[in-house]
């Protein structure tokens, strides 16, 4: 997993609050392997029209904004589906960095396994921010992970993040060879387990079912 | 003496296998449930030439891209057939047990789960879709997951987790006449809104829940994701036991007993703290129906959209327009003035028996006056609902009889909403575009959904009901 340490960029902000995953993907790109690249389907229907033309107000669409990698979001950021695909379509577009009041749970797990921070503020400070990229769109927005910190213009904000996560992010660490590391106790609690929850274990062959 | 715990904490506490320095733990999984959207997880497990860690506790099931309609095994759409073809291959190249198309077991996972009896109280549960809260109505701790974790999951059978904080819904009195699960869960939502459950586990309790039906607890579980939090769950009580006796992957005979011995003690202690305490009366909630695009967007019946002049700032204000501008509707408009285009009774939220019986008995000797779909949660759903003659209700009201899938809720079997449609729906989320781009969707009980079919528009229930029994 890429690991984040620092990253100064442009930032996008959306000032969508409860913006979800379906609107980072839609669901008919769902099919399609990473492979296919799913950056270019990034809030696809926010961006474009029922027509395919870009709406040129969509702040993604906006020439400042458009090689933003970072944004900057509302509360509730990606609440919804669990589609890994919606952070698929952050990374591969070339966002590293989400900074919002709150993300949905499942979505900010997704995250942090591809190797996206996402950084929590409070909600008057993500609006200062916004304010901010208002009025000079191109200022540069710097994150600092082991600082836990937003500096841009002459203003320096502090974000949180969980700090399993924030280790991770640090050392690119995957969770599976932190998994592979634990192989004894898994082993151990599985033989335990069994013994002392045998109904957790179910049947090779089901009963016959007496409904239709 | 122990500290008192809640019923989250004992099931969380048995599944432990390592406690991490900064409140992460590695988990055992129990089920493990995946479907055609899996296909992420295994394409990482190919990468990296590994193996399913434990295929007999992983069980697939064929329903986010499963045609509804009559040919159901020939889809016209490649795209669609391959997504079934892909879960076949993976299922039987890793040795899993697969509900696919034409097995009588199929259905949407969430259903099907309990149905089997492979969803057991105080189990484990995961699957790579957020409704899978579902699961907790059974006592069971169940939580949706990505496609790393998935594949994580996979490798392994465990998971890491950071323990998130408790929050009780307690739900006092009982529901009227009309007021089902959905009308509850709306509700709630309205109230803390769709974060505000973030980070924490939702126990449900109170005689209301008490009294709810399993198919009702699901309802009710199912969209604790919609307020955002990570499971939604109910101690296993009689109802449970009942529901679960006999079913094909439960324990069966002394076995079940001494099952039914260990499950009686998942509950919360006396005096155990919750982190959040939200109360509820079931006795004054009305039937709600959303009129925007978010289900915190959600009403009583009897009330008017918003109106984003009397907002109490601009960022709401914002919303609100936008919303209403997408949905179509006017600032301040009475509910029941909103016109529908068409019907949709589905999805793992609402199309269990219970579901199908409440739409049933508003739709019987009447006629719907928009076209409409409905489809089984499960095939097993299916077949009992034609042994009671629903199947005959539903199409004498015109509506189409179909198979089941997870269908119209989010439109990836093509089964969709057309753009500018306004659609009343049984299903969980009315975010934009979700049954269709350019889709409008309300969201409501089945009852409510077939009384809506029957006035053309959004409309109570409960005028619908005089004469008529119906089960809540």
């Amino acid at each position: 997993m890429q690991k984040f340490t620092t990253l100064t960029a442009t930032a996008c902000p959306i000032e969508i609050v409860n913006l979800n995953t379906d609107q980072l993907i839609p669901v008919r790109f769902l099919k399609l392997p990473r492979s296919a690249g799913l950056g270019k389907f990034l809030l696809h229907d926010l961006r474009y029209d029922a027509q395919g033309h870009e709406r040129p107000d969509f702040p993604l669409n906006r020439p400042a904004w458009r090689e933003a990698r970072i944004l900057i979001g509302g509360r509730n950021f990606a609440c919804g589906s669990s589609r890994e695909a919606a952070v698929y379509a952050l990374v591969d577009w070339g966002i590293r960095c989400v900074i919002a009041p709150s993300f949905g749970d499942i979505f900010a797990g997704n995250a942090v396994q591809n190797g996206l921070l996402t950084a929590v503020v409070r909600d008057e400070e993500a609006a200062v921010l916004m304010a901010a990229l208002g009025t000079e769109p191109s200022l540069p927005v710097s994150v600092d992970l082991a600082a836990q910190a937003i500096a841009f213009g002459r203003d320096t904000l502090r974000f949180s993040i969980d700090p399993v996560r924030h280790l991770r992010l640090l050392n690119g660490w995957e969770d599976i060879d932190l998994t592979r590391s634990r192989g004894s106790e898994i082993a151990a609690f599985k033989a335990m387990d069994r013994a002392r929850r045998p109904w957790a274990i179910p049947p090779v062959a089901p009963a016959p079912d007496p409904r239709p | 003496m122990n500290e008192p715990r809640t019923l989250f904490d004992k099931v969380w506490a048995a599944h432990e296998i390592v406690c991490g320095e900064n409140g992460d733990a590695l988990l055992w999984v129990d089920r493990h449930y995946v479907h055609e959207g899996s296909f992420h997880a295994f394409t990482r497990l190919d990468e990296r030439g590994e193996a399913v860690a434990e295929p007999s506790l992983t069980f697939a099931v064929a329903d986010h891209y499963v045609p509804t309609g009559r040919s159901r095994a020939s889809t016209s759409n490649p795209e669609i057939a391959r997504m079934v073809r892909t879960l076949e291959e993976n299922c039987a190249k890793h040795r899993i047990t697969l509900f696919g198309l034409g097995d009588p077991r199929q259905g949407i996972v969430h259903v099907v789960g309990p149905e089997q009896g492979l969803t057991l109280p105080g189990l484990l549960i995961v699957c790579g879709d957020s409704h899978t809260s579902t699961h907790g109505a059974m006592g069971a701790l169940a939580f949706g997951i990505g496609a790393s974790e998935v594949a994580h999951v996979l490798m392994t059978q465990t998971i890491w987790q950071r323990k998130p904080k408790r929050m009780r819904i307690s739900v006092a009195g009982r529901p009227g006449p009309g007021v089902a699960a959905k009308d509850i869960i709306l509700a709630l939502i309205a109230r803390i809104g769709t974060d505000g459950a973030t980070g924490h586990a939702i126990e449900f309790a109170g005689p209301a829940i008490g009294s709810l039906s399993m198919d009702g607890r699901l309802t009710l579980c199912n969209m604790a994701i919609e307020a955002g939090a990570r499971c939604g769950m109910v101690a296993p009580d009689e109802t449970t036991f009942r529901y679960l006796a006999g079913r094909p992957y439960a324990p069966q005979g002394a076995a079940f007993a001494r099952a039914v011995e260990d499950w009686s003690r998942l509950k919360t202690d006396d005096d155990a703290s919750f982190d959040r305490d939200v109360q509820l009366d079931a006795s004054e909630i009305v039937p709600f129906v959303t009129w925007g695009t978010s289900p915190e967007d959600a009403l009583p019946i009897d009330g008017c959209v918003p109106d984003p002049t009397s907002a109490t700032d601009e960022t709401r204000a914002s919303y609100l327009r936008s919303a209403l501008e997408y949905m179509g509707i006017a600032p301040g408009k009475r509910l029941t003035e909103i016109a529908i285009d068409r019907v949709f009774i589905g999805s793992c939220t609402n199309a269990r028996m219970e579901d199908l019986r409440a739409a049933a008995a508003v739709l019987a000797g009447r006629v719907s006056k928009v076209p409409g779909l409905v489809s089984p949660g499960s095939s097993q759903v299916k077949r009992q609902a034609e042994d009671e003659g629903l199947d005959r209700i539903f199409r004498a009201a015109g509506l189409e009889w179909a198979s089941s899938g997870c269908s119209m809720c989010a439109g990836m079997n093509g089964d969709v909403v057309a753009a500018g449609e306004r659609c009343a729906s049984t299903t969980n989320r009315n975010f934009r575009g979700r049954q269709g781009p350019g889709a409008r969707t309300h969201l409501m009980s089945p009852a409510m959904v077939a009384a809506a079919a029957v006035s053309g528009h959004l409309a109570d229930v409960r005028a619908l009901l005089a004469g008529r029994t119906q089960q809540s």
